[in-house]
């Protein structure tokens, strides 16, 4: 699929419109699965490989409704049983056909607090879409109906129209949580707990929130703007919040519960230290983890050379080493900081990169070279320490694995050398010990993840965790999910303390 | 957000200042450092020692010296200014037990980052041997405070300006030899003087803590841009340290790997002087007028 400019994408998409939507109400299943799949309008890539305004422009109300009548509104409902928080998808989306666009979000936001994160970064094509009627048909997740733009239009319109609302907060109760990080699980776990009245403050170790939607996730794929007001509605909802503390740190969990009174404790702090492949030459000047390479151009603003304090490395050519979304990331990031050429090495195919596949679409517009079946043996530098290039060994796949992806194996002999300047090393991430290593009560598993029951109750009394610290890397997605989850559990024990504290009063 | 509730120029470029952080000065043990920004959106995070803290007061100290752009930038912010970013107490506290005879090696400004670390040594109970050097007479700080702690204080500056004219390792290769022999070295300075304090004290079989000050974003594990090579394995200098066993530390591919940034680092940090400068002429052309 090449790139269409937006402006053809929105003019085929009237055509559609002034066919179907006037007589909306009589077209048959076997018309709808015929009307093409709308693309995502986007930047052109040779003017946004160099720019960091977001690469997807997002649907137009024409292209929304024509991309929600494909769907067929099967009873089967894959979409909602796919979807980590279980949103009436059908139901937003036939709102969406028929124009009534604040409907549809208000059916979003019964079960997702951040839609319009959540439109930009799901992996769709392996939750909601993966299952989808309409693709089955076609039998490619490719055709199946774009919810996840879908998703995006609706919260998208709603903030533009400034008519976001701000979720009703019962009377305060008296009791305290506190929320220890301020990405996707801990944001949830917020709005949640502060909605019943409980008040709630928010401990982040960075001066910004958000997170890894703030430090991770590049503003061309995700604009902090978009972050910055969903916090805005926490706070409005009377969300105190803490920047500048490192929980375990500046103060020890324990500390926060016996001392400071609060009567529960949530740890969302994420994805902690960045995995290094152990080859040699790996600490020479020039190899980054995609954790560092990405918090400087992100959270510390070095994209903007002009203004920020904080340097980033000036590379010619680059290798990022790995196959997920934060490869992709660092790949078009490394572009947008003037890379003359970025190769991104996987050691599989294609069809086994975790990656959404928008974003290795984009990616491959963009100019980045794949290099499959390949995978870096050692990294080459100068007398000064400095990475002049790598050595990749090529691979062919053999039987599946645990997995279930056919397993990559190096084929003797097959050195190859690729000389460049910058590697960013982009396979994944350890737990952070922050908080496990200063709060003995919190048992973890051999990786050091806290471990959490299917409540979020950890070891420890009082203390919940979810997202990444919990799954290992996860997506923005299952770590709100888990958010939820733990949510609820709290709420559920905050109000049975309450319900006993009234029972004393009264005998 | 932090108030500077004091400050001091020591010397030429190096300046003490007390800030407003109740919860850092309680939780802080000698060893650990802060991260700080100048400026919230474009500032950029480096990471300092506490030197002392006063919990009464609800302060911690921090030493520095003008080495680069926000260094600058911080040592012309004044009392009653806020620090916009500042976050701790990071990294591991340094292990403080009853060892015997310690010798405590502090370089140039390396001396405030080893003042909690004497100090906590002494209460200790330890005998406290100080050898304290910098390059010349000016360049020298805290020999008073350090004079307090020591049982033994030895000064030497390069140019002999001051004190004995030796290297910090002419001393500690004598103390070595001397018996009985230190139980435990600490060195803190320059990675250089580092090095060179491991190299001498190897021989003589003495283990040498030694406190590594390299490029950091986040502090809290996160970026591994602070990694180094101890004993061939890959360590985080915020998370597994700041402290190593100097024996152990590959110290070439550290300096290595702090001068990953310094073509960029100097640019900018000559556009910022160049921009003073300029103020600073308008401010004078205005006054004229």
């Amino acid at each position: 699929m090449s790139f269409q400019a937006p402006e053809e994408l929105s003019k085929k998409a009237h055509e559609l419109y002034e066919q179907y939507i006037p007589k909306i109400d009589e077209i048959k299943v076997k018309e709808r699965i015929r009307i093409p799949v709308q693309e995502m309008p986007a930047q052109d890539p040779h003017v946004r490989c160099r720019n960091l305004e977001e690469v997807a422009i997002g649907y137009t109300a024409e292209e929304a409704q024509i991309e929600a009548i494909r769907c067929i509104q099967c009873p089967t409902q894959n979409c909602v049983s796919d979807c980590p928080v279980n949103i009436n998808i059908p139901l937003f989306i036939e709102h969406t056909a028929y124009g009534r666009f604040q409907d549809a979000i208000n059916v979003i936001k019964e079960a997702s607090l951040l839609p319009a994160i959540c439109g930009r970064v799901c992996p769709q094509e392996t939750q909601c879409q993966l299952n989808c009627s309409v693709g089955k048909v076609f039998k490619t997740v490719d055709k199946s109906v774009s919810i996840g733009r879908l998703e995006r239009f609706v919260a998208d319109l709603e903030r533009e129209k400034g008519n976001v609302q701000i979720p009703d907060v019962k009377p305060e109760t008296g009791k305290k949580v506190a929320v220890v990080g301020s990405g996707p699980a801990g944001l949830v776990v917020a709005a949640d707990v502060r909605r019943e009245g409980h008040h709630v403050t928010i401990f982040e170790a960075f001066h910004k929130l958000g997170g890894v939607m703030r430090y991770g996730i590049p503003e061309f794929r995700l604009p902090n703007e978009i972050v910055d007001e969903e916090i805005d509605t926490l706070r409005k909802m009377g969300v105190e919040i803490r920047t500048n503390f490192v929980v375990g740190k500046t103060r020890k969990l324990a500390d926060l519960l016996e001392k400071d009174g609060y009567d529960a404790a949530f740890v969302g702090t994420g994805a902690g230290l960045p995995i290094f492949m152990g080859i040699e030459g790996e600490n020479l000047v020039g190899v980054f983890s995609a954790n560092e390479y990405l918090t400087r151009a992100n959270l510390m603003r070095a994209f903007d050379k002009k203004h920020a304090d904080t340097p980033i490395y000036n590379s010619k050519i680059v290798a990022v080493l790995g196959g997920g979304n934060v490869a992709m990331d660092s790949a078009r990031m490394a572009l947008r900081l003037g890379a003359e050429k970025v190769y991104v090495v996987y050691r599989r195919t294609e069809k086994e990169m975790p990656a959404r596949t928008e974003e290795v679409q984009h990616a491959k517009e963009e100019g980045v070279e794949f290099l499959f079946l390949q995978n870096a043996k050692r990294i080459l530098g100068d007398e000064k320490s400095r990475v002049t290039g790598i050595e990749c060994l090529r691979y062919e796949l053999g039987e599946p694995d645990a997995s279930g992806r056919r397993r990559p194996i190096a084929i003797p002999g097959s050195e190859f050398v690729i000389d460049l300047d910058t590697v960013i090393v982009a396979i994944g991430n350890s737990s952070n010990p922050l908080i496990s290593s200063t709060t003995p009560q919190i048992k973890t598993n051999k990786w050091g993840n806290i471990i959490a029951d299917e409540n979020q109750k950890t070891s420890m009394d009082r203390v919940f965790a979810g997202g990444d610290i919990v799954l290992g890397a996860a997506t923005v997605i299952l770590a709100m999910g888990e958010g939820r989850k733990a949510a609820a559990t709290i709420n559920e024990l905050l109000a049975k303390e309450i319900e006993e504290e009234k029972l004393k009063k009264v005998n | 957000m932090s108030k500077i509730i004091y400050k001091e120029k020591l010397s030429d470029n190096v300046y003490k200042m007390r800030l407003e952080a109740p919860l850092i000065a309680t939780e802080r043990k000698a060893g650990q450092f802060i991260i700080l920004q100048v400026d919230e959106d474009y500032g950029e995070r480096i990471p300092l020692t506490i030197a002392d803290a006063d919990t009464e007061e609800g302060s911690i100290t921090i030493i520095f010296q003008v080495v680069g752009l926000t260094t600058d930038e911080l040592s012309r912010m004044n009392v009653g200014d806020d620090i916009p970013v500042l976050v701790g107490p990071l990294g591991n506290p340094t292990n403080i037990e009853n060892f015997g005879t310690v010798v405590c090696v502090g370089g140039g400004i390396g001396v405030a980052p080893m003042h909690p670390i004497a100090q906590a040594l002494k209460a200790a109970g330890n005998k406290v041997i100080i050898i304290m050097g910098a390059r010349n007479k000016e360049l020298l700080i805290m020999e008073d405070e350090m004079e307090k702690i020591a049982d033994e204080l030895i000064v030497v500056t390069d140019d002999g300006s001051y004190g004995r004219k030796a290297l910090v390792t002419e001393p500690l290769k004598e103390l070595c030899e001397k018996e009985p022999k230190p139980n435990i070295v600490f060195a803190i300075g320059p990675p250089i003087m580092m090095k060179f304090c491991a190299l001498t004290t190897k021989p003589y079989n003495i283990y040498t803590e030694v406190s590594l000050n390299t490029i950091m974003v986040d502090g809290t594990g996160m970026c591994g841009g602070c990694r180094v090579n101890v004993g061939n394995q890959v360590k985080f200098v915020c998370v597994d340290g700041p402290e190593f066993d100097g024996h152990l530390v590959d110290f070439d591919n550290m300096m290595a790997r702090l001068s990953e940034f310094k073509d960029i680092e100097k640019e900018k940090y000559q556009c910022y002087i160049d921009l003073m400068a300029e103020a600073k002429i308008a401010e004078n052309e205005s006054k004229e007028d």
